[in-house]
């Protein structure tokens, strides 16, 4: 068997530190390949021309490639060889970068070592490789959207425009999320309402999205191409297809509630539309306020509802959906300040956060967007913003930077100044971070042109008194400890994954990271997918972003979607688990190992059994099989004894 | 009830009325404070310099005497309270540390002791509630402002029993003698400690502010748990009572509680106070203060 | 002020570090520690100007500082630093180089005798520990 071997440097990254031509020679005096060569870039065009030269040339049998992660290019490497003529299983990946030079930069000699008995296991392996052919799986050309704030919406947009079928679930009663409850947005001040209502609408209206509010999901199984989803429908207690949105019941309700899309600035009832340009315009019974659940009397939207809407009995229903792919775009929260101890633990009510002061500056918001302090209703003449509240805050918060907060902290400057005049912002801040299109322009009109004070310090403590809040701060540019006597304290708090983002993300079997934001499966060449095929990501629920990232990157989610609908199949690898029947004796030890329920035991024939579609071709299973029935295609036990013998 | 008892040095000296208080008070608690019967000075402060553990050694050995007395240990003075639970972390979580003390004192100790500061027996093991119901002349809504300071709640990981934003200990405490808590912005802001002798220029004190805020809130005294924040508070108002102005007597919490208990001067020994409190809770008629000066 | 490697790093700094168990560099000069310190009025230096001049090499400067004599190690920069760090180790690293060769800044003899009668035992000890 003639083997190709290709060693690549990657530029200096493997080259700079791996000893190559000492690697070279080594491989071809002792381990019979047929040809061994490199090159600087081996992904580039002219590298994989030299593979394919190679096999043509040398009629090459197999081909290692020794360069990076094969998560990398193992699918580059693969489609090279095929283009010459060979079975991409005939190639293996020897990984002598993350897995050699990166980490052992500082030891170059044992590095070579290292890269030499790499290389030289995956020479062994491939000479037992076996000839495969994909697996080919059917597509349900139908997505399902989790979350229907912006990003969300833009998503589901994008793919029903593209005629598929969408299912869009949001959890509460209303279309549009945390955009829905801005005043005006950066860069350019326009209408957060006024941007949004339009895609709202549309999205309550599009033939091709079947839109699910006040729900959740309540089951996920299945694999890229055909998950199977169950979706529970929340009990509203109003019949949402006889219900006209009068608004009568919401008039006559008599119990009075904090109202949640309002931060508690306002009251609501208990049967409620959050605002009045809500997407869907229906009302919602909140159980445990209702008086009719919580006291067993009232009843009177019952009565006054002129189409017999109300249903106390309803209860939640729960619809299943077949889907080919799916978007999770769940969105953020702020971190609670309530949490903030230093700055009063949310006792103060004239110290709010972001969301807070975008209700009190909109239109249709508490105070009719008119900027008035909660405690009194009084206009604030003295207004401290504070940004960083819980980020960059290793030690009482997150290490990460929110991202959002410079931006949004000088418009709230900015569109407080606009409408008090007189008053006078400060801005406590660490750095600004305005990158974006346009972005710090608009903090320099906040600094240069409307008065914000920027003071370069972090806030230390805030309290009442008097009813006025005392900010303990200090600016370190005069290096002058800060004393202010504010009105009212808007903190920037830090965003977090929203509420249940682990829940569902354990339903989805898809990773975050250690806050709780979703992992992407590279960070910078696929961005917008999950590690797990067919689940796409966009939006806050990634990372903190803006609007134009989360529409941007919705935008991207559903290109992949539409990509994977393309065809009516897509291929799976064959590299996963077999079962050799005769020696099976159905202990079932492999369907424990299983992390993707690919195994199943077959009760009346004694067998285990793989689905082969969710094989991801781990081992796990063939770790786990006491009689050697189980092994992986092109991993077969003899060839780990091989690359075994290869290393010692 | 029986706890090994810590005075510490300032207690058997300047704030005699702090331990005599607090001994006669758990006596009809039904708590016995039963001192060690070797124990040094704890060193005041605890040592910042990591490559130094020469200054673990005194609190080191009253611990493992402690250990050996069997029984858990209590202090009342906020400083000896923060060395000895700091040093005890120390022992426990550094074994490097613990190995050279513990070689140097020729003692095996763990940091293995539990150390309660008398407020957290108060509190947890007989309860304000219960407490409350043993009071004989309660404070009648008296308005009275905790002082916390800093050694009580930092570092909040090592000696925290308490939120170190937001602690309310003490106001609890006040509740259940009968006190108005006042609450006010100051209470866990430094009172300037040791640096009263600073060399040189004296510095201003932070004293002065923590007593404005708590009097512009109303309160009449300041409750705390620390002799020398006792003595800052009370030294930046000397001034104010030789001047005949009004001043806020600064009071240990023991004493409010011996107060409330119907103990008289004996056990109180308001004597060294700067700012005398006998007056103030006497015209006020509460906390049967009768004999008190 | 001029810098160069040597100068960035210091055989005192790194004596410094020995002593408070600190990396200075992990400050990023937030200031939260000065906004929020009792004692600053009586300081010549901020408190997070003296860690800057700690990670700019300048040891010197920060030693003849008042500001690390007026530190009453109270710990409230420390419990609120985003990054961890504690400065009041910091500060008290400062001292012990001062104090170590066997300096002293606080004399027995100067502390007023009115004053010695009324302290309580606690201050006299602590000053002690921090000033000698």
């Amino acid at each position: 068997m003639k083997i190709g071997v290709f060693v690549c440097h990657c530029g200096l990254n493997i080259g700079g530190v791996v000893d190559i031509p000492g690697v070279m020679e080594e491989i071809s005096r002792h381990d019979n390949p047929g040809f061994v060569t490199d090159y600087r870039y081996m992904c580039s065009d002219p590298g994989q021309m030299r593979i394919k030269d190679a096999i043509r040339d040398m009629s090459l049998d197999s081909v290692v490639v020794a360069a990076c992660s094969p998560a990398m290019h193992e699918t580059t490497f693969r489609r090279t060889v095929e283009a010459a003529g060979l079975n991409p299983f005939r190639c293996e990946i020897a990984n002598i970068r993350e897995q050699c030079s990166w980490p052992h930069r500082d030891e170059p000699e044992k590095a070579t070592e290292k890269a030499l008995e790499i290389i030289r296991a995956s020479v062994e392996k491939v000479r037992k490789n076996q000839a495969l052919s994909p697996l080919s799986v059917p597509v349900t050309g139908e997505a399902l959207v989790i979350g229907a704030g912006i990003a969300g919406m833009q998503a589901a947009l994008d793919i029903a425009d593209a005629g598929c079928e969408v299912t869009l679930v949001e959890r509460l009663p209303y279309i549009g999320g945390h955009m829905a409850q801005l005043s005006e947005t950066f860069p350019t001040l326009d209408c957060s309402q006024c941007i949004l209502t339009p895609k709202s609408s549309e999205v309550g209206s599009h033939p091709k999205i079947d839109l699910f509010t006040n729900s959740e999901i309540h089951a996920v199984s299945g694999y890229v191409g055909n998950f199977d989803v169950t979706i529970r429908r929340k009990a509203t207690y109003v019949n949402w297809d006889v219900c006209n949105g009068c608004g009568l019941c919401m008039e006559k309700c008599p119990q009075k509630i904090e109202s949640g899309f309002e931060l508690g600035l306002a009251t609501t009832k208990a049967i409620s539309i959050a605002f009045p340009q809500a997407v869907p315009n229906r009302p919602v019974i909140n159980p445990e306020a209702c008086r009719h659940f919580t006291q067993g009397k009232c009843g009177v939207c019952e009565k006054v509802c002129p189409v017999g809407a109300i249903n106390f009995e309803q209860e939640d229903t729960f619809i299943d959906r077949k889907v080919g792919a799916v978007v999770v775009a769940t969105g953020y929260d702020l971190h609670p300040k309530t949490e903030v101890g230093e700055y009063g633990y949310g006792v103060f009510s004239d110290v709010i956060d972001g969301l807070e002061f975008e209700r009190l500056n909109s239109a249709s918001g508490p105070t009719q967007g008119e900027i008035r302090r909660p405690s009194d209703g009084k206009t604030p003449k003295e207004v401290v913003f504070i940004q960083c509240v819980g980020s960059r805050d290793q030690e009482n918060g997150y290490p990460y930077c929110s991202k959002i907060c410079c931006m949004y902290t000088a418009k709230h400057a900015r569109l407080y100044k606009h409408k008090v005049p007189d008053g006078q912002p400060y801005v406590f801040y660490m750095d600004i971070r305005a990158g974006g299109k346009g972005y710090e322009e608009f903090v320099q009109r906040a600094t240069e042109e409307e008065g914000v004070l920027y003071l370069r310090g972090r806030v230390s403590r805030v309290f009442e008194e008097d009813g006025k809040i005392t900010v303990f701060g200090v600016d370190t540019l005069s290096n002058k400890k800060v004393e202010i006597r504010a009105d009212m304290v808007v903190l920037a708090t830090a965003i977090v994954p929203s509420r249940g983002q682990t829940e569902l993300c354990r339903l989805l079997k898809i990773s975050t990271d250690e806050w709780g934001f979703l992992s992407e499966a590279h960070p910078k060449l696929r961005p917008v997918e999950s590690l797990t095929r067919g689940i796409y990501i966009a939006g806050c629920a990634q990372a903190p972003k803006d609007i134009p990232d989360s529409v941007t990157q919705a935008g991207s989610a559903a290109a992949k979607v539409l990509a994977l609908f393309s065809s009516d199949t897509l291929s799976h690898s064959p590299e996963i688990a077999v079962v050799d029947e005769e020696l099976c004796t159905g202990c079932g030890l492999c369907v424990e190992a299983c992390a993707y329920d690919a195994r199943t035991l077959d009760i009346r024939r004694r067998l285990a059994v793989v689905n082969e579609v969710l094989c991801e071709g781990c081992g796990a299973c063939q770790v786990a099989c006491p009689s050697g029935a189980t092994c992986q295609r092109n991993m077969e036990l003899s060839q780990v004894m091989s690359m075994i013998d290869a290393v010692i | 009830m029986v706890y090994s008892y810590f005075p510490g040095c300032t207690l058997r000296a300047k704030a005699k009325g702090f331990d005599s208080s607090a001994l006669a008070s758990c006596k009809v608690l039904g708590v016995y404070l039963e001192e060690l019967e070797e124990w040094q000075c704890c060193g005041a402060t605890f040592p910042l310099q990591i490559d130094n553990s020469f200054p673990l050694v005194s609190p080191a050995r009253t611990l493992a005497a402690a250990k050996k007395a069997g029984r858990k240990l209590t202090t009342l003075c906020s400083a000896c309270y923060n060395v000895l639970k700091r040093t005890n972390h120390v022992l426990r979580e550094d074994l490097d540390k613990r190995n050279k003390v513990c070689t140097f004192i020729e003692e095996d100790y763990f940091g293995d002791l539990e150390i309660l500061h008398l407020l957290e027996i108060l509190r947890d093991e007989i309860g304000f509630a219960s407490l409350a119901e043993k009071i004989v002349k309660p404070f009648s809504g008296f308005p009275v402002a905790a002082y916390y300071g800093c050694l009580l709640l930092r570092p909040p990981e090592e000696v925290g029993f308490d939120d170190p934003e937001a602690p309310r200990i003490l106001e609890d405490l006040l509740f259940a003698l009968g006190c108005s808590p006042v609450d006010h912005p100051y209470k866990t802001e430094c009172c300037g400690s040791y640096v009263v002798l600073q060399p040189g220029e004296p510095t201003a004190s932070p004293s002065r502010l923590i007593v404005e805020s708590a009097k512009s809130r109303g309160a009449r005294a300041i409750v705390t748990s620390c002799p020398l924040c006792q003595f800052n508070l009370d030294y930046v108002q000397s001034g104010d009572v030789e001047r005949g102005e009004n001043a806020v007597p600064v009071v240990y919490f023991t004493q409010l509680l011996a107060m409330a208990l119907g103990f008289g001067e004996e056990v109180l020994q308001f004597d060294g106070h700067l700012v005398p409190p006998g007056p103030v809770f006497r015209s006020a008629g509460v906390g049967g203060c009768e004999g008190a000066t | 002020m001029k810098l160069s490697r040597e100068i960035i790093a210091t055989e005192d700094k790194r004596k410094l570090q020995d002593i408070s168990g600190e990396e200075v560099l992990s400050c990023y000069q937030c200031g939260k520690c000065s906004a929020g310190c009792a004692m600053t009025s009586a300081m010549d230096l901020l408190p997070h100007q003296v860690i800057r001049l700690l990670q700019l090499g300048q040891v010197e400067d920060a030693l003849r500082s008042q500001t690390i004599w007026v530190c009453a190690s109270c710990l409230a920069c420390s419990t609120r630093c985003p990054r961890g760090m504690s400065l009041p180790n910091v500060m008290e690293s400062l001292r012990s180089t001062f104090l170590r060769p066997g300096d002293r800044c606080l004399n027995p003899a100067d502390i007023p005798y009115e004053l010695l009668e009324i302290l309580p035992e606690q201050a006299l000890v602590a000053a002690f520990r921090k000033y000698t």
